[in-house]
């Protein structure tokens, strides 16, 4: 049992909806992000998850392109990022921590040696955008031999039949992409994402997450309402990007943490 | 038989896309399906007889195929080594190779009911192509173009307007091709429903890198047939040489000869100011390293930390960072040899070609005819060297005029 598994455990045996926040490592530098890291469980939020920062992020809006470029002008690294993790396990042992980016950096580390320092450092689970069921084989597998979950991203484009090839080695929790798109570009829509979150979870016992496109605590209450949780990334870099302090990013994190809660 | 088959170099990818271990599948889940929907309906068109036939018309009576295999007499004189022939694909309608494979894409793309096409380009040769086809078959054209490049290509810019493209500057990371890239795969996964990604060269998920290679591979075909026209039945090239930016000429020239071995097989990288120099340059084989990018694994210009890196060329069509994940593998296994050639030997090059063959070359076959000028004048006068004239310079006179010194601006 990962943190993970046992977060949702604790959330449902509460009757609450999961919050997660995104936030990119070593934006805009590693000591505010770190400052912001530490801050999130006690501003609401459940699950932490940070990106890993990437030059060519296929998968993301413009907010997290610029919060990858501002992270490694400002020298970050793969490196770095886990050390972040490091250090917040120091002081916090339950809240879980999920890698987001994409594989290279990954590949580049070497899949063993990444496993070992990434359980190592206290993190959790990975969400890899750019590898598919069909490349499992690279991460996914000895990834959940090495005790990390894999989340795997379901979408709008995920047919019935696709469904459970997406679903077979996923663990921890299904995070669903609520708009065919790019990170922040979109509003979802509740009506649109409740039948679609019911026809993943008639699939399997795995909480179902759902992101992309929220952006105010009353989007992270509609939406949450219809799944286990929701996620917000874009809105959260967006006040960073703005130059607010930890202080101040943390208030609006809190606002969208109890916003979800509240469904 | 069985051995020769289990033997052949030419049965990549496998199921799974693969080169050895290059190519692959890299996409977020959102473009699976869709690359798995054009692999079928390019799985059924491949044994379509109907469909060839439609691709050999397109070819003959819209780009003007076969390119002529012209023997450079002048050339070889000047080397005073082996005999030299150009593969003239430079010739083609909109000056380049890049419409062998767009006719086949967008074909594709009409069996599939798609409405929009996309692509990206770098010097603006495949979003030229792509923009003509899209004119003639009356689709709408999205071409992502790096702000750099928009700016440094301007007369390419102004043509895929005048055909009723829109070209969009992209302004992400640097501003070149391997952003225009990025932002054309962003573009793909909103636009799941209408939209069709015609991407230029060997590169990207399966089943790209071996569907654009079938369809370059006319220009090796054509040479096969062609030079034992010339040169007597049964005669095979004895080098074969093309400058490889991601790699579509140099596939469709390689690849038909992959199981002659006495055909030997030279790859030319953009060497910019040099190899040695920190990066600054494109050669992807000789200073990169494997890595995943835009949906395959294959030899990346990238740092210690896994960060991709920009590269450098004086010519935009060689400006990406990593190479087709066919030539990766072909690399790795030996089968082809990969070197570079410095932008200065490329402009030396492309002024030879000007004035002994009366030939206006693209900056990217210069590279390769500088690496012909390089090994033909210790070769045998009956060596026979096939090299890819893959595009004319037209687009290039601006460049080359700069480095030269030469103001004609004004």
């Amino acid at each position: 049992m990962t943190r993970i598994d046992a977060k949702f455990a604790q959330l449902k045996a509460e009757g609450k909806k999961a919050f997660v926040s995104y936030i990119m490592a070593g934006d805009p530098d590693l000591g505010t992000s770190l400052e912001v890291m530490k801050g999130l469980p006690a501003a609401g939020v459940d699950i932490i998850e940070l990106g890993i920062p990437f030059t060519d992020p296929m998968a993301d809006g413009p907010t997290i392109q610029l919060a990858g470029q501002r992270a490694l002008e400002g020298g970050q690294t793969l490196q770095k990022t886990l050390d972040m993790a490091t250090e917040f396990r120091k002081t916090d042992d339950t809240t879980p921590i999920v890698l987001m980016g994409y594989y290279n950096p990954i590949y580049n580390r070497g899949v063993d040696t990444f496993l070992a320092d990434a359980k190592a450092a206290g993190i959790d689970g990975l969400i890899v955008v750019d590898l598919p069921p069909e490349e499992d084989v690279e991460l996914c597998i000895p990834a959940r031999k090495a005790g990390l979950n894999f989340i795997r991203l379901a979408t709008p484009t995920t047919d019935d039949k696709r469904l459970p090839k997406v679903l077979q080695n996923t663990s921890g929790f299904v995070y669903y992409v609520s708009v065919t798109g790019i990170t922040g570009a979109q509003a979802a829509q509740q009506t649109e994402v409740a039948p679609e979150v019911a026809r993943i979870k008639a699939k399997t016992d795995l909480p179902v997450i759902v992101g992309f496109g929220i952006n105010t605590p009353e989007a992270a209450k509609t939406i949450a309402g219809v799944a286990d949780g929701c996620v917000v990334g874009s809105a959260i870099v967006k006040e960073i990007a703005a130059g607010k302090t930890p202080g101040e990013v943390l208030d609006f994190v809190a606002g969208l943490a109890g916003g979800a809660h509240s469904a | 038989m069985a051995d020769d088959l289990i033997n052949s170099f030419m049965t990549g990818p496998d199921e799974n896309g693969r080169f050895g271990i290059f190519g692959g599948r890299f996409v977020s889940e959102t473009l699976m399906p869709l690359i798995l929907a054009l692999e079928k309906e390019y799985e059924k068109a491949k044994t379509d007889a109907s469909f060839w036939a439609q691709m050999d018309d397109l070819w003959t009576h819209y780009v003007g195929r076969p390119s002529p295999l012209y023997f450079a007499p002048r050339l070889t004189e000047e080397l005073g080594g082996a005999k030299i022939y150009l593969k003239r694909d430079e010739l083609n309608h909109t000056g380049a190779h890049k419409i062998n494979n767009v006719l086949g894409q967008i074909l594709l793309a009409r069996r599939m009911g798609k409405t929009r096409i996309i692509a990206e380009t770098g010097a603006g040769q495949h979003g030229v192509a792509t923009a003509t086809v899209c004119a003639k078959f009356g689709l709408k054209c999205v071409v992502y173009m790096g702000a750099t490049d928009v700016e440094r290509q301007a007369p390419n810019v102004f043509r895929m307007r005048l055909l009723g493209a829109e070209v969009v500057p992209v302004k992400s990371g640097r501003g070149t091709l391997k952003d225009a890239m990025n932002d054309a795969l962003r573009d793909w996964v909103t636009n799941v429903r209408d939209t069709f990604y015609c991407i230029g060269t060997v590169a990207g998920p399966h089943p790209y890198p071996a569907m654009v290679r079938d369809f370059q591979s006319v220009i090796g075909k054509e040479v096969r047939w062609q030079l034992a026209e010339q040169e007597g039945e049964g005669r095979l090239p004895d080098t074969v040489i093309a400058a490889i930016g991601g790699g579509s000429n140099a596939m469709g020239l390689f690849y038909p000869f992959l199981d002659d071995p006495s055909v030997r097989i030279i790859g030319v990288e953009a060497g910019g100011h040099g190899v040695d120099e920190k990066m600054e340059h494109c050669a992807s084989l000789t200073g990169g390293r494997p890595g995943v990018l835009h949906g395959n694994r294959t030899y990346l210009l990238q740092d210690d930390d896994g960060q991709i890196l920009e590269g450098h060329s004086i010519s935009a069509g060689l400006d990406y960072p990593g190479i087709g994940p066919e030539h990766s593998w072909l690399h790795d296994i030996g089968r082809a040899e990969y070197v570079s050639i410095t932008d200065k030997e490329a402009l030396e090059a492309f002024k030879v070609s000007c004035r002994l063959e009366g030939i206006i070359p693209a900056l990217e076959p210069s590279h390769a005819l500088a690496h012909v000028m390089k090994i033909a004048p210790e070769l045998p006068r009956e060596h026979i060297i096939v090299m890819n004239m893959c595009g004319r310079g037209d687009k290039d006179i601006f460049t080359v005029a700069k480095h030269l010194g030469v103001d004609i601006a004004t």
